[in-house]
This record gives C-alpha cells, sequence and structure tokens, in this order.
C-alpha cells in the first residue's frame, strides 16, 4: 500500500507510509464500529443459541429419588439424545412425509419458475409486466395467511375448486395440498429470478441461431435455458432449504386436516417434543441433525449444480 | 405453434423483434401475438390471483351464508360489513392490535436490520484490515444456522433474562440476516467508487460522514431491496412468535389468525371472521408491493451468484 516506483527521496516515503498507517489504524476502529450491531447480534441470537442448542443435546433430565417429590437433575449423556432420535421411527416417518412433499414442490416450483420466465421473455409476448406482477403478487402472502386462504379453498364445505369430490386432506391427497401452497407462494419469486438473468443475456446470440434455423422453442430450451443455470441453482438451493423449514403450512392447516399430526415434518416433531412433551434436550438434538441435512443439502445442490455445468461446457467445446 | 409464427415472419422482423429497434419494427413485430407463451402465462397468473380473488368473495358472505350459497358468487346482504364490524369487534378489537403489531414488527424491525446490514456490508467491502476476511466468513456462515432452527434455543436463553413474551423477543433475533449484509457488501464493492471516499477525506470529511452521505446515498436501490426482503421476512415469520409470546396483544397478524382459525375449529362462525382477516392482511403488502414495484432490484439476487 505505502510502496511506490515512482521515485521518491526516503523521507517523503517514510512520511506517507507513516499517515497511511496512521489512517489505516483510525479506518480500522471505523469498520469495526460499524460491523459491531452486526457481530454483536450475531453472537447472541445465532451463535450463542447453536451453541447452547449443542450444549442441551449433550443433557438429559434425570428424576432422582421418589416419584412424585422427587429432585430432577441434569447429567451428561454424550451423542445418547441423537442416538435416541435417529432410532426413533416418528422422526425418520416426519422427515419421509418432508422429502415427499419437497420431491412434489421443488421440481414443481422450478419447472413452472423457468417456463413463466421463458414465456415473458419469448418474443411477442403481450402484456408481460402484468402477468409478471400477478405471478409475483403470492410471494407478498405469509405462509401461514395463504395456508388459510388455501385451507378454505380445500374445505368441503367452502371448497370453490370441487373439495366435496376431491378430499385434499386424504392421506394421500395432503402431500400435493401442502406442497401446492409452499409452490403458490414462490414460484413467482423464483421466476423473477431466472426471467432478470434471461434478460441479463446478450441477444445476438439467439440471432445466430435464428439465422441457423433455430425456432424459438429450441432457442428458448437449448440456448436460453443452459445459459441461465446459475440462476436455476440458485433457485434449487433455495427451495430445498425452504423445504427443509417446512412449518407454517402444514402447522395452519391442521386445525382443518386430521390426516397432519403434531410431528408431521420434522420441525413439528421439534416443536412438539420441546414444548407438549417438555423434551427440550431431545428437541435440541433433533434440530442439530436438521442443520447437519441442511448443510449437507446445500453442499448436494452446489456440487450436483457444478457437475451439470461442467458437462454442459464439455458438450459446447 | 410458436415454431409456425416464427416461420412466417421476413427474415427483416426476425432480426429486429427481438431488439425492438424503430416504431415500424415494432408494430409489425406485436402484430402476432406469441399465442402459445401468454396462454401460458395467463393460466399462471390465473393460478396465483384466483385464489385471493375468492376470499374476496367468501368475504362478502355471512356466517350463516357462507357454508349454504354457492361458493363462487358474491353476497350482497351485507355479509361484508357484518364480518368486518365483527372481526374488529372481536375480543375488544385485538384484531387492530395484531395489524399494529405486524407494522411495528415488520416496520421497524425491516428498516433497523437494514441499516445494520448496511453498515456492516460497506464496512467489509470498503476497509481492508485484518482479519476482514475471517469476519466476512463468519458472517456468511451464519446462513447454516437457520433461524428456524434456533428458535428454541433462543427461547430458552431469552427466558433467562425474562425476555421472552415481549416486543423485543419477536424482533431482536430477526435484525440480522447474514444474506442482507452479503447483498449490501457486494453492492458496495461495485457502488462506492474508492475515488470519491479519498476525495471526501481530503476535504477533510470524517469517515462516519463519509459512510452517511455517500456511501449510504450510492447503496440506495439495494437498501430498498434488502429492506423489502427484510419486511416480509419479519411480517412472514410465525414460528418466532409463536414459540415466543403468549399474550394475545402482542400477536402479530399471522399468529392471531391462526388462534383465530384453531378456536373456529369449536365455532364455526369464526371461519368468516378469520377469512375476512385474511383478507385484509394481503392487502396492505399488496399495495406496498405494488407501488414500490419499481424500486424492486431482484437483479441483485442473482447477480450475487455470477459474481
Amino acid at each position: 500500500m505505502g510502496t511506490s516506483t515512482a521515485p521518491e527521496t526516503a523521507a517523503s516515503s517514510r512520511r506517507r507510509s507513516a499517515t497511511t498507517r496512521r489512517r489505516s489504524r483510525s479506518t480500522t476502529g471505523f469498520a469495526l464500529a460499524l460491523l459491531a450491531p452486526a457481530l454483536v447480534l450475531l453472537a447472541l441470537f445465532t451463535f450463542a443459541p447453536g451453541i447452547y442448542a449443542f450444549i442441551l443435546s449433550l443433557l438429559q433430565r434425570r428424576v432422582s429419588g421418589g416419584l412424585l417429590g422427587g429432585e430432577t437433575s441434569l447429567e451428561f449423556v454424550g451423542f445418547a439424545n441423537y442416538l435416541a432420535t435417529l432410532g426413533d421411527a416418528e422422526f425418520w416417518a416426519s422427515l419421509g412425509r418432508m422429502l415427499l412433499i419437497a420431491g412434489i414442490g421443488v421440481p414443481a416450483t422450478i419447472i413452472l419458475a423457468a417456463l413463466f420466465a421463458l414465456c415473458l421473455d419469448a418474443d411477442r409476448t403481450r402484456l408481460v409486466g402484468a402477468w409478471r406482477i400477478a405471478i409475483f403478487l403470492p410471494y407478498a402472502v405469509p405462509g401461514v395467511i395463504a395456508s388459510l386462504l388455501w385451507g378454505f379453498l380445500y374445505l368441503p364445505a367452502t371448497s370453490p375448486i370441487g373439495g366435496e369430490v376431491v378430499d385434499y386432506f386424504g392421506g394421500t391427497e395432503v402431500f400435493f395440498s401442502v406442497a401446492n401452497i409452499a409452490v403458490w407462494g414462490v414460484v413467482g419469486f423464483n421466476m423473477v429470478i431466472m426471467y432478470t438473468a434471461l434478460r441479463g443475456l446478450p441477444r445476438e446470440m439467439y440471432e445466430a441461431a435464428k439465422l441457423d434455423g433455430a425456432g424459438e422453442l429450441q432457442i428458448a430450451l437449448r440456448v436460453k435455458l443452459p445459459m441461465i443455470k446459475p440462476a436455476i441453482v440458485m433457485c434449487s438451493l433455495f427451495s430445498v432449504l425452504g423445504a427443509l423449514q417446512l412449518f407454517n403450512e402444514p402447522t395452519t392447516l391442521r386445525p382443518l386436516a386430521n390426516a397432519i399430526s403434531s410431528t408431521w415434518v420434522p420441525l413439528m416433531k421439534v416443536y412438539t417434543d420441546a414444548f407438549v412433551h417438555d423434551d427440550i434436550y431431545g428437541a435440541a438434538a433433533t434440530s442439530l441433525l436438521l442443520v447437519a441435512l441442511t448443510v449437507a443439502a446445500s453442499v448436494l445442490v452446489n456440487s450436483i449444480g457444478s457437475a451439470i455445468g461442467r458437462s454442459g461446457q464439455r458438450k459446447k467445446s | 405453434m410458436t415454431i409456425a409464427l416464427d416461420r412466417t415472419e421476413t427474415p427483416d422482423a426476425r432480426n429486429t423483434a427481438g431488439r425492438g429497434e424503430g416504431p415500424a419494427a415494432r408494430s409489425a413485430a406485436r402484430r402476432r401475438t406469441n399465442l402459445f407463451s401468454t396462454a401460458i402465462l395467463v393460466i399462471g397468473a390465473l393460478y396465483c390471483v384466483l385464489p385471493v380473488l375468492w376470499i374476496l368473495v367468501a368475504a362478502t358472505k355471512s356466517p350463516a351464508e357462507l357454508f349454504s350459497t354457492p361458493t363462487a358468487i358474491p353476497s350482497f346482504t351485507g355479509g361484508f360489513w357484518e364480518n368486518l364490524t365483527g372481526l374488529f369487534a372481536y375480543k375488544d378489537g385485538v384484531f387492530g392490535r395484531w395489524m399494529l403489531n405486524s407494522a411495528l414488527y415488520a416496520g421497524g424491525g425491516g428498516v433497523a436490520s437494514t441499516l445494520i446490514a448496511a453498515a456492516a456490508g460497506y464496512a467489509l467491502a470498503k476497509y481492508r484490515f485484518r482479519g476482514s476476511t475471517w469476519i466476512f466468513r463468519l458472517i456468511v456462515a451464519g446462513v447454516l444456522l437457520p433461524q428456524i432452527m434456533l428458535a428454541i434455543p433462543q427461547y430458552l436463553l431469552l427466558a433467562q433474562v425474562g425476555l421472552t413474551n415481549s416486543y423485543l423477543s419477536v424482533i431482536l433475533p430477526l435484525l440480522v440476516s447474514p444474506y442482507a449484509i452479503y447483498l449490501c457488501k457486494i453492492y458496495a464493492e461495485s457502488s462506492v467508487p474508492d475515488e470519491i471516499m479519498e476525495a471526501a477525506r481530503i476535504d477533510g470529511a470524517s469517515e462516519w460522514r463519509i459512510f452517511v452521505s455517500t456511501g449510504l446515498r450510492l447503496m440506495a436501490p439495494a437498501l430498498v431491496t434488502v429492506f423489502l426482503l427484510q419486511f416480509i421476512a419479519i411480517w412472514n415469520n410465525f414460528l418466532l412468535p409463536f414459540i415466543m409470546l403468549t399474550d394475545d396483544t402482542k400477536f402479530p397478524l399471522t399468529l392471531g389468525l391462526f388462534a383465530m382459525l384453531r378456536s373456529g375449529a369449536s365455532q364455526a362462525a369464526l371461519y368468516s371472521l378469520v377469512i375476512m382477516g385474511t383478507l385484509l392482511a394481503i392487502i396492505p403488502v399488496a399495495i406496498l408491493f405494488l407501488s414500490l414495484q419499481r424500486y424492486w432490484r431482484l437483479d441483485l439476487l442473482s447477480g450475487g451468484v455470477k459474481a
């Protein structure tokens, strides 16, 4: 920083590096002051609870002494809570239900968002602005409110979409019903991200493809879609992370749907364990296992994305 | 269908259609609507908007009509007014409180978290000091601990300092967002030139003044987007208030309406009030969104991936 290639006297160079150093010391203090609120809040409300959850997950409350007036004490039990969660059939069942909903909802979100984005970007599409706003609108509707809304659309007594014929809260149908609410809420957001990526592509590329005789459909699938791959990977990542945190929609539908149990998806199980069964230690272990899954899922989506990218590049060259 | 339409075009129109150059070329391109893509978008728009319109129809029905009249036809027998007054009369007007609470949580929390993210992102982008990359990595690592999974330990920690069931318990954990800091850093790097900062320093401006009068102003487009994202995140939050709050005068809209629905299972008359509440919960955010539409810079979100 203080070095310069221009010819300088030793004294002036020394003077300059001294002022630079003095300023850099004061700017470091200023930068840290700007960072302080974020770092303090992050430490208090993200890292401290994370560490606290880890400590809790290694403990267990044991009752010693008599049945009613017995003393309880905290005991260090190592990874026993984790093993208990991993051996709990209901944990795997809740995870399976969550994966089923993700298996329906994530591909539906990505495919529909890509389809809408490509249609918005296609030549001679009418009223682009109006459709974009309309499809984006549900993003502004909170998940709980969207679930109330769809809940009444599904409810046989009020349903305008054939709720008396189709049992939207049936054992199988309910997975599609919940996935549909999630897709409805986020498809517009994903569409806008992909559409923005499409608008950023150089238009000349399509001209070359058109001169080669490619139709608009072929251009959309063979030229545009591969070019917005980073946006699609990011949307997939957000959708997978969203699915792991599924809680609001099934919780809101529960008063209407008997098929949804209190431990229907993993986070509902964590909540029930902690606040209904009063087992915060087991709940902490389960939520940390979910964090591990979150990390694994993001790594997986990222590496799938880059693997597709590599094979795409090889094809091109 | 699109392919067929394409072939009928003259080569000339084909070349200019994409760029939309010149009024003549544009009107020639406009003449033939792309039926396929427009039709798909119409279906998508209907899927997204019709449920909201149906809620509007359902809100016009009195509790007696809700389950007895044809579901898609609005009622004009005064049910709308009945539901509206009924909703605001419910439990001494607690619904009005919920709306105010939601506005306070999302508005106040949104502004505060945007400023915190702006300061942190600006510091990380514009100053080089020992440990700055390390701090940045630490902040980004925060993304891996999603707020929603930290809610229970946060509850237990706040319970120890007696802060549960308070306004602060719902706002504080949401004030810092690693993603918002990341977006602010990326934007500050590209939009606040070192030369301007250096010129201000030579003019004798303090670092603080440079940040407030130059940095924040240049970052404004990104800050509006970050504010809207944070506003929605807090407005939509359900788990945190669900865990933290027991006193229903502190509930946000989402939790309040959920509690109403739960009691509606035994009192069917509440359903029409919940429907009215759902409608009223959608309207203000929809208006906020549509009015701030042109300030949305969603390209920032995907721009972060390209870098």
